[in-house]
């Protein structure tokens, strides 16, 4: 009970990110996160399918202009993001501890998220020079293949891992140009909610990420099964629930990609395999002469 | 003295009949498996004809494998792996791939009349494309067998076993070789289904394998129909598979690798679309458009089967076309001077010939030209559809015939919409002289494969394969060898 | 005839190199046997311009040409002739006075051939010298110094000049392929000779390296097939220079066949500027006729 000298904190509502605003949930669901630390619980928006779905039509609406944004400018983007989370490094060790994470883990946690990100920036405009070729064709052309982004991800963020495994989710998708959907991680949806406003304060342009929190067994169905949805990355799903979203995929031939959650926290995981693959090899042929 | 009289030369100057020779081919009245070096008969003693489209002829008597005969091959398959093949010092697998490459070359002849028998493809084609590529695909290959370490620097690769190729029926051998020659390379073993009406080159292949002295188990074929490529998809022992045929049966194939962890390159339907702008080199863009749709019939899934072209010259780029179709010979696919050959199969045609009907019924204007095609034999003259619209099926739909839809745009980007609008992604070509132009269409294409300036071309060092519904994963170079590796760990040391 | 204008050679549509090689090189393999090869071989030796160009050239050496032009085998009754002997300005009269009679052609190259870099006022001159002396055609060349350094008016008045001064006599216009340095070129310089009014355009010289090739020949024939579609009025295609075999002869047929169509299958419309090509085309005919592959020593040498 607080007296009346006491002041009354501003409790925080969590939303959803998508298309660059804050919307609440179209289904008005909510669940109620128990904190493990002192506070009141707090109610976390339920994304239902039909957020998913305006989630996809801001993604897919940001495709164009971020795959053709610079790996430059994309690069300093990502690191303004990791500069964001390095300024805000204090709130997300407390909020991972709200979720039920020790201190140690928690710093260890935000520390290697933040030089995940950095990892990646510097990945924006390399992946291309180290996965592009020029083929030595027999003919008269000239013939070279670079990696372009999928397009539209829809990520599944790990349980395991608060922060890690969100930036895992969607780093290397937008690394590479991609824009994606990221599905929060159940056990950590305020970490996944305050990283939107880092991505909202750093020139993440509207619609390149949408994050949504959620019942991963409800959702994962329409992830799988969305035919917009260029490629699907799933962290830590059952192999029954991976099965049932490879069935669902084949409909429009989604890629599936599966993260191994033992190889996050930490910059250990294969930057480059995680950024490539999300990128279709595109090989263009001209001719060569006067 | 005056001229002779019988000497006028008025009138026009045909070319006669130019058969290639068969008298130095064979072709045995039956064909077995080829199951661990040997050429067995099927467990079930059934069999299946291989018959010659444009005579309508049979060929051969071919066996038809079960679920038994499968798992048969694929043990066969891990026995090579395990003992012969990844034992082996991998520049002396990269010999067996010279000699496979070499003895496709020595006997390219006898390849490309069977081909083009069993299959329906004009011997220009078979001879100068199919049986050549073949061989140059061994051949880049089998270089890479002992470089395989500076292929992805940082990165150790181990092959991933045992390689599960399911291969379609428009271009037998050369998608016999663009599966078999990079799984070997990587130090895989095979077991390759070759398609139901097209087997024959690829016994031949089994043959050959033998008389190079190639270890028995690492490449296995086993024929069959549908049924025996789902057998194999389900077979246990497989590491990998690999498919080259129509979007349909690619879904399925994902559906049944649900689950079971095995990595897959698919290369599936397409529809592509061939853009000329107004500024291209408009003759050679008729050329283009010719080979990107009549090529090898319009069998091919990278086919230009839809025309977008600039509206202001829609009208003489169609009156060029239709005059350079009007020179293109159809018939006997061992004529040499035939260009458009027979239609794979009775079905086929059938297919083909429900989409010029729906096409009519749609409104579509119908056009066909070229020369008049056999009585006998399954045939179908190069057709154009005009009058079809972004929402006509025969847009939409892969045709897998010598069917060219033509729509026309007014600017880039209706240009680029229309092509891009579609479930589909393989392949794309755009004809303009403005470089930047190029560029950025090149670009925006979304397909995994585009020509500028040309079309259909293909080259044992370049990465084929699509985006979207089109496939998954790339064959050719080094993006192509990769898929039959996986990152090494300490257990592959 | 009409007063003629310089056309836009602004906006001409490219030519793509690698696309014009690659229908040459199918074209290349279409299989001429039996009759066809037969009737192919006999067209095209209708279709030669005899040609004798040297600086050494005399009455002697051009008196030999017409023989061969007048009797190219004896073993092999019934040939066609050869359309035309082709002889410098100077030979004209007696190359005249050989075939007379014969239906055989005399063609005479004029206009400071090879190089064309003469004032203009020489260049009619030759031309009207070469004509009053008989010739049925003339083959002048074009100003390629003042075609390469853009001065397209000068080439195309020129062409309208000398087309004028040929009176009668059929203009063929050579444009020096060997010289223009690119397929474009080739295809702006065609443009220009038929705007300009010649009757037959023509790849080369013989004179420069490379002469005729197919390439060249395919850009030319699709340049005259455009021009026939605009205007109604069919120019003739003659390449000349480095055709001295039969197979490739006949791959020139072809693909004239398969560019221009039957109606231009006909001396009136296509020539090949060639010198040694007939005997080549005679030991083949000769090859069909007997079953038995020929020694040259079997066919005069002229």
């Amino acid at each position: 009970m607080s007296d009346h000298n006491t002041r009354l904190n501003v409790a925080k509502t969590y939303k959803l990110f998508i298309g660059g605003q804050f919307p609440r949930t179209e289904s008005g669901r909510y669940t109620k996160f128990t904190l493990a630390s002192e506070g009141e619980p707090v109610n976390v928006c339920r994304a239902s399918r039909k957020d998913f779905r305006n989630a996809c039509v801001a993604a897919r609406s940001a495709t164009s202009q971020w795959s053709a944004t610079s790996g430059y400018l994309r690069g300093q983007i990502l690191y303004r993001i990791a500069e964001m989370l390095e300024g805000r490094r204090s709130q997300f060790i407390d909020e991972l501890q709200r979720e039920g994470m020790d201190a140690v883990a928690s710093t260890g946690e935000v520390d290697a998220a933040i030089d995940q990100l950095l990892h990646f920036s510097g990945w924006t405009d390399k992946h291309v020079q180290v996965t592009s070729a020029v083929n030595p064709v027999s003919s008269a052309h000239f013939n070279f293949s670079v990696p372009e982004p999928m397009g539209l991800v829809a990520s599944v963020a790990s349980s395991a891992h608060g922060l890690t495994g969100l930036v895992a989710a969607i780093a290397p998708a937008i690394t590479g140009a991609n824009t994606v959907v990221c599905l929060a991680s159940e056990s950590h949806p305020l970490t996944a909610i305050s990283f939107a406003e880092v991505l909202h304060a750093s020139d993440v342009p509207a619609g390149v990420v949408n994050i949504l929190t959620g019942e991963r067994a409800e959702l994962l169905e329409h992830f799988a099964s969305h035919m917009d949805v260029n490629a699907l990355v799933l962290a830590d799903v059952t192999d029954e629930q991976r099965t049932a979203c490879q069935v669902a995929a084949a409909d429009n031939v989604k890629r599936v990609i599966t993260i191994d959650p033992a190889q996050l926290p930490g910059v250990t995981i294969d930057g480059l395999d995680a950024v490539s693959s999300l990128q279709e090899i595109k090989t263009t042929w001209h001719p060569v002469a006067n | 003295m005056t001229e002779t009289s019988h000497l006028a030369f008025e009138g026009p100057w045909d070319y006669a009949p130019a058969p290639e020779s068969t008298s130095h081919i064979t072709l045995q009245s039956e064909y077995g498996l080829f199951i661990d070096g040997e050429f067995v008969p099927s467990a079930s003693g059934q069999q299946f004809d291989s018959v010659n489209p444009a005579t309508e002829d049979v060929l051969a008597r071919v066996a038809k494998a079960g679920s038994e005969d499968v798992a048969r091959a694929v043990a066969a398959a891990r026995q090579a792996a395990t003992q012969v093949w990844q034992p082996m010092a991998p520049a002396e697998r990269g010999k067996y791939l010279f000699r496979l490459a070499r003895a496709l070359a020595e006997r390219s002849r006898e390849f490309a009349v069977i081909e083009s028998m069993d299959g329906g493809k004009p011997i220009r084609e078979s001879r100068d494309i199919d049986i050549p590529l073949a061989s140059a695909h061994f051949f880049y290959h089998a270089g890479w067998a002992d470089k395989l370490q500076y292929a992805w620097p940082g990165q150790r690769v181990a092959p991933l076993g045992v390689a599960a190729q399911i291969i379609p029926w428009n271009f037998p051998l050369l998608m016999l070789a663009w599966k078999i020659a990079p799984a070997l390379a990587a130090g895989n073993t095979v077991v390759l289904k070759p398609a139901e009406t097209t087997s024959l080159t690829a016994l031949k292949f089994g043959q050959l394998c033998q008389d190079v002295g190639l270890p028995a188990g690492v490449v296995n074929i086993v024929t069959g129909d549908g049924a025996t490529g789902a057998a194999l998809a389900d077979a246990k022992g497989i590491d990998k598979l690999a498919f080259t045929g129509s979007t349909g049966v690619g879904k399925s194939l994902i559906r049944s690798l649900a689950g079971r962890n095995i990595p897959y390159t698919l290369e599936l339907g397409g529809k592509a679309a061939n853009i000329v702008f107004d500024d291209a080199a408009i003759d050679q863009a008729v050329e283009g458009i010719v080979n990107g749709i009549f090529f090898n019939q319009g069998h091919v899934c990278c086919a230009g089967s839809r025309l977008l072209v600039n509206e202001s010259i829609a009208t003489p780029l169609l009156d060029k076309l239709k005059s350079r179709i009007e020179t293109l010979v159809v018939g006997d696919p061992l004529d040499k001077n035939t260009d458009v050959g027979a239609i794979n199969s009775k079905a086929q045609l059938a297919r083909i010939n429900d989409y010029l009907g729906i096409g009519r019924e749609e409104g579509a204007t119908m056009w066909q030209g070229g020369s008049e095609a056999p009585e006998k034999g399954y045939f179908c003259r190069p057709t154009l559809l005009t009058d079809v619209a972004q929402s006509s099926r025969v847009v939409q739909e892969e045709i897998f015939g010598p069917v060219l839809t033509v729509q026309t745009f007014r600017t880039f980007a209706e240009a680029q919409d229309k092509a891009n609008n579609t479930p589909y992604g393989l392949s794309g070509g755009v004809w303009t002289d403005k470089g930047s132009r190029i560029f950025n269409m090149t670009r925006q294409l979304k397909a995994g494969v585009v020509w500028a300036n040309t079309f259909n071309k293909f080259d044992p060092t370049s990465p084929f394969g699509g985006y979207k519904e089109s496939g998954v994963g790339r064959e050719g170079g080094l993006h192509g060898l990769r898929a039959y590796l996986k990152t090494a760990t300490e257990s592959d040391a | 005839m009409t007063e003629q204008t310089l056309p836009d050679l602004s906006r001409l549509t490219p030519v793509d190199t690698v696309g014009v090689n690659e229908r040459v090189a199918r074209l290349c393999s279409r299989s001429i046997k039996a009759e066809s090869k037969r009737q192919g071989l006999l067209r095209i030796l209708s279709m030669i311009d005899l040609t004798t160009l040297e600086g050494a050239d005399t009455s002697g050496k051009v008196l030999q040409l017409c023989a061969k032009a007048k009797q190219l085998h004896n073993a092999l009754p019934d040939l066609p002739r050869v359309a035309a002997v082709c002889v410098y300005p100077t030979m004209v009269a007696c190359a005249k006075e050989a075939v007379q009679g014969t239906g055989i052609a005399v063609a005479s190259v004029a206009t400071a051939f090879p190089s064309g870099q003469s004032p203009l006022s020489i260049k009619l001159d030759d031309t009207r010298a070469a004509v009053a002396a008989g010739a049925d055609e003339i083959d002048m060349v074009i100003a390629r110094g003042a075609f390469l350094s853009g001065d397209y008016q000068r080439v195309f008045d020129e062409i309208v000049a000398v087309k004028q001064a040929c009176g009668r006599a059929h203009l063929k216009v050579i444009l020096e392929t060997g010289e223009l340095g690119s397929l474009d070129q080739v295809k702006r310089a065609s443009v220009l000779a038929m705007a300009a009014g010649a009757d037959f355009i023509k790849t080369s010289t013989g004179k420069i390296q490379p002469a005729a090739t197919l390439p060249v020949t395919l850009v030319m024939l699709q340049a005259i097939r455009d021009f026939t579609e605009t205007t109604g009025r069919m120019v003739g295609m003659k390449p000349a220079g480095g055709i001295s075999k039969s197979k490739l002869a006949l791959q020139y047929l072809v693909m004239l066949n398969e560019t221009l169509g039957p109606r231009w299958l006909t001396k009136q419309w296509f020539r090949f500027g060639a010198s040694s090509l007939a005997n080549d085309v005679l030991m083949q005919l000769m090859k069909i006729e007997t079953g038995r592959y020929q020694s040259p020593d079997y066919f005069s040498k002229d």
